[in-house]
């Protein structure tokens, strides 16, 4: 094994075609040259929550979060999506649950997103457990500095005003602690999983 | 409770920037100037769009040439129900153009009446945005030359 280095092709090296100056027409002598283009990919659905999660959606228009439990188990999820992900059978039974819960986990994002001007970094998104859920669903914690937020810190939702709620799971504004002592969470393999011995 | 079935709108959308590199750049600064440029190859014909690298020898391409803004249909589809985004929203055609100067061509819209009034061969000439950024969309489409009239 005797590679020639000094003749190899550098792999970090740009392509030439993008290194190489270029010539340019009379015509843009002295133009200021455009370096980057925007070029969207946007797909356009209508989309149609099915039963499970169209019950959700309604009961979300009342301030009520429902899951669904899977009756092999006991285990409840939600948002509901019918079946139970581990038994691979219908849930059995509604179950309504508390706008209550604490952070399982949560990340602060400090990069704004484009078109989305009412996200403004640095925010928290976290994992939030309900009170009576047996899994985590996604929500944006407010009322309390990013730097803040931790592991076990209890939450309840913030809802928009009545005369504003909709079919929507955008009623939630967020979570904000609740001032409760934290949850204890001894056992943080079990962060993000569903123990199916542990309903 | 009600039986009607809930549905809302979904919008999924992955806002790119690309970088364009000196040679489309250069492309993408010429329309947006009003200018449409082309790219030499080293036996003298002109590739409009210009492309980074020769198509045949893989030799970089440096030489950006001007080249008309009127030119040939070489071939052409009907779009009869234009989608949102496309260029036109009423039916226009997909053509294939062979700007003046140019030895290859490029794809863009020709806004014709019908498609009656589309013919291989047919001359077309560019019609510019009003406000334009470095896009292809700075052309808004082509326009048939009526029979008769210089280009």
């Amino acid at each position: 094994m005797s590679a020639d280095r000094s003749t190899a092709l550098d792999p970090l090296a740009a392509p030439a075609a993008l290194s190489a100056p270029v010539t340019l027409p009379e015509a843009l002598a002295g133009a200021e040259p455009v370096e980057s283009v925007c070029t969207p990919i946007r797909m356009t659905y209508t989309y149609t929550p099915g039963r499970a999660l169209s019950r959700y959606l309604r009961a979300m228009a009342d301030k009520r979060i429902l899951g669904e439990r899977c009756g092999a188990t006991g285990q409840v999820f939600v948002p509901p999506r019918g079946v139970s992900p581990l038994a691979g059978a219908a849930t059995s039974e509604v179950v309504e649950l508390a706008d209550t819960g604490y952070v399982e986990s949560f990340n602060i994002t400090r990069v704004p997103i484009e078109r989305r001007p009412d996200l403004k970094p640095p925010y928290c998104s976290a994992w939030i457990v309900l009170d009576g859920a047996s899994v985590g669903f996604l929500g944006l914690v407010i009322n309390i500095a990013p730097e803040e937020v931790r592991i076990g810190m209890r939450v309840r939702a913030v809802w928009k005003p009545d005369e504003e709620l909709e079919t929507s799971a955008a009623n939630i504004l967020g979570w904000e602690p609740t001032g409760e002592p934290d949850e204890v969470i001894t056992d943080y393999e079990r962060i993000g999983r569903v123990d199916a011995s542990d309903p | 409770m009600s039986s009607e079935v809930l549905q809302a709108p979904l919008v999924l959308e992955y806002p790119f920037t690309r970088s364009t590199g000196p040679v489309i750049g250069a492309f993408l600064t010429g329309l947006r100037d009003g200018v449409i440029c082309g790219i030499r190859r080293a036996d003298g014909t002109v590739l409009c769009a210009p492309q980074e690298y020769d198509p045949l020898t893989a030799e970089p391409l440096t030489e950006l040439v001007e080249v008309g803004q009127a030119g040939e249909v070489l071939t052409w589809a009907w779009n009869g129900d234009p989608r949102p985004m496309q260029p036109f929203d009423r039916p226009f055609a997909w053509a294939l153009i062979r700007l003046d100067g140019a030895d290859t061509s490029m794809l863009h819209a020709v806004f014709a009446p019908s498609a009656a009034e589309m013919s291989t061969g047919m001359r077309v000439r560019v019609v510019w945005r009003t406000e334009r950024e470095g896009h292809i969309a700075d052309i808004a489409g082509f326009e048939p030359i009526p029979a008769g009239e210089a280009a």
